[in-house]
């Protein structure tokens, strides 16, 4: 018989996800346009279970260095709240619309695996951990562990995205950039999350990250490293090398929103303007 | 099947339905609540906007299992109150409704901007209506609109 589960507690939903094949809905913003038939005819669904009631998931707590953001809460939570970067804020400030923000969730943007998921830049700028939870363990894996492919990721069956935890820092520029058809509710074309620690003068801590010009997020911490130490008077000369190397990871492709050369010159120009302007 | 109870325009209701069949379907098609929309079907438009626990949702998006327990108000609602009131006769005075389909959803957003911020600047009024698209494109009356409700309705919101 066909189940749709509606949990309320964490237990009773890592029991469900360990002996029944469903899919997992938190906000439903990405799953329930995949799914959608016409007018009043159900979305094809085999089972599922929905977690958006389940009130464990849903908090934002600093402990210590880290953020831990729980796997329902919203995106318009997460804008609202004092503890939440800056460089997420003005991620989610540009993300869909107000009324996608207020049931959208990050774990939806990565159990959804998008090469243009809006948050997940940023989510590999700050080496996130992801928190991923079944009946019988717990473990903390790096985003980039998480996500292998568009739409794939290395979750078990019997696993739910409980917590995001991101290791604050204290940088002292951060820029996102999003290139869209529009400003709302657009799927990006390019994005890119950036971050720089400057003191003195001297680069200490700088990352970069690309979204929607590969079939995963783009960073490469071999060329951020090329950058440590330098002066912000030595960027225009090691610039040419750094592109370079960029233009070497990427590798977008072609589609309905946009094409590789476009793609490819602006994730370039992105990070040219954000060096230059350091 | 299973019985989903939640509060829809300050009425408890239960139905017995599938809880992946969209909110905005069980509106129109369950309740003949038809005063929300269906433009996109994909959360671009708005046009199917609904108040839940007093913020802005697509119906269109919502599977209505996620509605057990939380307080919906849809259009019909919305009009019966005196701030809804307030958005009507403004749409009206600017002469923001010119086809009417976006109408339901951009009154569910206006009011919910004005709740989070009685006294919205113009900019915080296309930034809070961004989710809604008015095919007519008449967005400078719906923004005044939006302006003279916030005037008009002084401490309603």
């Amino acid at each position: 018989m066909v189940e749709h589960f509606l949990p309320t507690t964490l237990t009773e939903t890592l029991d469900i996800l360990d002996t029944n094949k469903v899919e997992i809905i938190a906000g439903g913003t990405d799953l329930m346009v995949q799914r959608r038939t016409w007018a009043n005819t159900l979305p094809k669904f085999d089972q599922t279970i929905n977690i958006i009631h389940v009130k464990e998931l849903n908090f934002i707590r600093q402990e210590g260095s880290k953020l831990h953001i729980g796997a329902t809460t919203s995106y318009t939570t997460l804008l609202q709240h004092p503890d939440v970067p800056q460089l997420l804020k003005d991620c989610i400030s540009v993300l869909a619309s107000p009324a996608l923000r207020n049931i959208a969730t990050i774990a939806g943007n990565i159990g959804n695996a998008s090469p243009a998921g809006d948050t997940l830049p940023i989510l590999y700028l700050y080496d996130a951990i992801i928190e991923l939870s079944s009946k019988h363990r717990v473990r903390y894996v790096p985003i980039q562990d998480v996500i292998v492919g568009p739409r794939k990721t290395t979750i078990e069956y019997n696993e739910l995205i409980t917590s995001i935890i991101l290791p604050l820092h204290d940088f002292s520029t951060v820029r996102f950039d999003k290139v869209g058809g529009r400003k709302a509710d657009a799927i990006s074309k390019i994005s890119m999350a950036a971050a720089a620690r400057i003191e003195d003068g001297v680069i200490e801590d700088i990352r970069f990250a690309f979204g929607a010009v590969g079939p995963i997020i783009v960073r490469d911490t071999g060329i951020e490293e090329e950058l440590l130490g330098r002066t912000i008077e030595d960027i225009p000369d090691v610039l040419p090398t750094i592109l370079s190397s960029i233009a070497s990871r990427i590798t977008p492709i072609d589609d309905q929103r946009s094409n590789k050369n476009y793609r490819s010159n602006v994730a370039l120009n992105l990070l040219q303007d954000f060096l230059l302007t350091l | 099947m299973s019985n989903i109870t939640f509060t829809l325009n300050h009425n408890v209701v239960t139905i017995d339905i599938d809880p992946t069949k969209r909110l905005l379907d069980v509106l129109r098609n369950d309740f003949h609540l038809t005063g929300s929309k269906e433009g996109c079907g994909e959360g671009e438009c708005g046009a199917c906007a609904i108040l839940l626990n007093g913020k802005a949702i697509n119906s269109c998006l919502l599977p209505v299992g996620s509605v057990q327990g939380q307080d919906v108000v849809t259009i019909e609602g919305l009009s019966q109150s005196r701030q809804g009131q307030a958005l009507s006769d403004a749409y009206r005075d600017e002469g923001a409704v010119q086809c009417g389909i976006c109408t339901p959803g951009m009154l569910i957003a206006s009011h919910a901007l004005l709740l989070e911020n009685p006294h919205p600047t113009d900019d915080e009024i296309r930034i809070g209506l961004s989710g809604n698209l008015c095919r007519c494109t008449g967005y400078n009356m719906i923004v005044k609109a939006v302006k003279k409700a916030s005037e008009d309705g002084e401490g309603l919101w």
